[in-house]
C-alpha cells in the first residue's frame, strides 16, 4: 500500500498492490496515475535504444527526393529547416530544427542515458535531473505532427512533380511507432526509486531487482 | 456536488511536480525542496493564473496576423501568389482531397482557436470559483494539452514544401511571415496550457466544503 496524490487534481489515494499490466486511474479526475509492469526497465531500455537507432537513420538519410522537368532535389528533416534559414525564416527555422530534431533526439537520449544508469542502483543524483530534462523535452518533440506535415507537403507537391519516398521517411516512421512504446512502457516510479535521494539518504530498497519490487 | 476526497494540500503534504514523491513539509506556505529530487515544492504553481492569461492573450492576439498574413509565397515563371492558412485549406480541397484538408483545417484553424476559448474557459470558471462540471473541465484541459502540439502541422507542411519546391527559375516556394506569427500562437498556447494548474479546478470545491463545515 502506498500513498500518492493525483498530480492533476491532488487527491490522497491508497493505492493497493496491483497485479502486472494493471492501470491505475485516479478517483476523482479519471487521469491515469500509472501501469504497473514487471521487468519494464529492461523492455523500456531495448526498445529505447531501437528508438535511438531509427532516430540518427531517418536524420541522416534523404527523407525525400523530387524530379521535375529534369531537376532533381532531395531533403532531410534538418535540410527542411535549413532552407527555410536561407529563405530568410530564421526563427521558423529554429523552430522546426527544435521540434523535429533537436527535441526527440534530446528527449531519446536523455531517457537513454537513464535507463542506463539505472541498472546498477543506486543511481547518482544527475540522473533525476536528466529525467527531469528528458519530461521537459517531451512536449516539444513532434516527430508525428512532423510526418503528416510532410505527407500533407507531399500531396501539394504530386502536382507540380514526382515525389520518392527515402529511407529517412520510413525510419521516421519507424521511430514514431518505437517512441510511443517507449512512453508506454516507461515508468518513472521505477527510475525514481534507484535514485539517490537528493538530502543524500540511500534509495530505500535498492537491494530490490527490476521485477516484482514492491511499489 | 458530491463531497471531494481529501487534497493533498487539505493533509499538509505536497506532491512533488518533478518525481511525485509525497513529502510532509515543515513550512506550509514555504514548503522548500523535495528530499528525493531536490526540485523545488510548490503547493500550487506559482501565478499560475496570470501566467496563463498572459499567455493565452498573447495567442490571440497572435491568432490574427496568423490566420491574415500569407505563410506561403510560391513564384511560378515569374508570376507570384501568396496564400494564408485558409488558402492552403481550399487549396487542398479543390484539388480532390477532402481529407487532407479536413486535417490541415482541424489543426492550423480549429484546434488554436479551441484552445484559446477552452483555456479561456477554465481561467474564467477558476477565477469566480465555480464548482460546477469539475469532471468535464478537467477532462477539457486533459484535451487541451494532449492535442495542442498537432497545430505544428502546417509550420511542417510550409518547411517541407518551401524545402522540396527550390526549382529555379522554374519555381521556388518561400515561406510567408503568417508562418512565425502562427507558430507564435502554437507556441504562446502550449505554454499557456503547461502555466495553468489543473489543481485550481478542484480547488474551489474543496474551499467550499471547508467553509461551509
Amino acid at each position: 500500500m502506498e500513498t500518492i496524490a493525483c498530480p492533476d487534481c491532488d487527491l490522497l489515494q491508497h493505492i493497493p498492490r496491483i497485479p502486472s499490466g494493471g492501470k491505475v486511474r485516479c478517483a476523482q479526475c479519471g487521469e491515469t496515475l500509472f501501469i504497473e509492469r514487471a521487468n519494464a526497465l529492461n523492455r523500456t531500455l531495448a526498445l529505447t535504444v531501437a528508438a535511438a537507432l531509427a532516430f540518427i537513420i531517418a536524420n541522416t538519410m534523404p527523407l525525400m527526393g523530387l524530379s521535375a522537368a529534369g531537376r532533381e532535389a532531395s531533403t532531410t528533416i534538418i535540410g527542411g529547416a535549413r532552407e527555410m534559414w536561407l529563405q530568410g525564416s530564421e526563427i521558423t527555422a529554429v523552430i522546426v530544427a527544435f521540434c523535429a530534431v533537436i527535441a526527440p533526439g534530446g528527449h531519446i537520449l536523455f531517457l537513454l542515458v537513464v535507463l542506463l544508469a539505472v541498472r546498477r542502483p543506486p543511481a547518482p543524483r544527475w540522473v533525476g535531473e536528466m529525467l527531469r530534462s528528458a519530461h521537459l523535452m517531451q512536449p516539444w518533440s513532434m516527430t508525428e505532427v512532423m510526418m503528416l506535415g510532410i505527407l500533407v507537403a507531399l500531396f501539394k507537391i504530386a502536382q507540380l512533380a514526382t515525389v520518392l519516398p527515402g529511407i529517412g521517411m520510413y525510419a521516421a516512421g519507424a521511430f514514431i511507432f518505437l517512441l510511443s512504446a517507449v512512453l508506454v512502457t516507461f515508468d518513472p516510479h521505477e527510475v525514481w526509486k534507484r535514485v539517490e535521494w537528493a538530502d543524500g539518504t540511500r534509495p530505500p530498497g535498492v537491494a530490490e531487482t527490476d521485477s516484482g519490487a514492491a511499489r | 456536488m458530491n463531497a471531494l476526497g481529501l487534497s493533498a494540500a487539505q493533509a499538509g503534504l505536497v506532491c512533488c511536480r518533478t518525481c511525485n514523491l509525497l513529502s510532509r513539509p515543515a513550512q506550509r506556505d514555504t514548503p522548500g525542496y523535495c528530499p528525493r529530487c531536490g526540485a523545488t515544492l510548490v503547493l500550487r504553481k506559482h501565478n499560475s493564473i496570470q501566467y496563463t492569461w498572459a499567455f493565452l492573450i498573447a495567442a490571440a492576439i497572435c491568432y490574427i496576423p496568423a490566420n491574415a498574413l500569407p505563410v506561403l509565397t510560391t513564384t511560378t515563371l515569374g508570376e507570384t501568389e501568396s496564400d494564408t492558412i485558409m488558402g492552403g485549406v481550399i487549396f487542398l480541397y479543390t484539388s480532390g482531397s477532402w481529407p487532407l484538408a479536413l486535417i490541415v483545417l482541424i489543426a492550423s484553424v480549429m484546434i488554436p482557436l479551441g484552445k484559446i476559448l477552452a483555456l479561456g474557459y477554465l481561467l474564467i470558471t477558476v477565477q469566480r470559483g465555480s464548482v460546477a462540471n469539475m469532471h468535464d473541465r478537467a477532462r477539457i484541459y486533459y484535451l487541451v494539452e494532449f492535442i495542442g502540439r498537432w497545430s505544428m502541422l502546417d509550420v511542417f507542411v510550409d518547411a517541407f514544401v518551401v524545402a522540396l519546391v527550390q526549382l529555379e527559375p522554374l519555381m521556388s516556394v518561400e515561406p510567408g511571415s503568417g508562418v512565425v506569427f502562427f507558430m507564435a500562437v502554437v507556441i504562446l498556447t502550449m505554454l499557456a496550457a503547461q502555466t495553468f494548474d489543473a489543481r485550481l479546478i478542484w480547488d474551489s470545491a474543496r474551499r467550499v466544503e471547508v467553509a461551509h463545515g
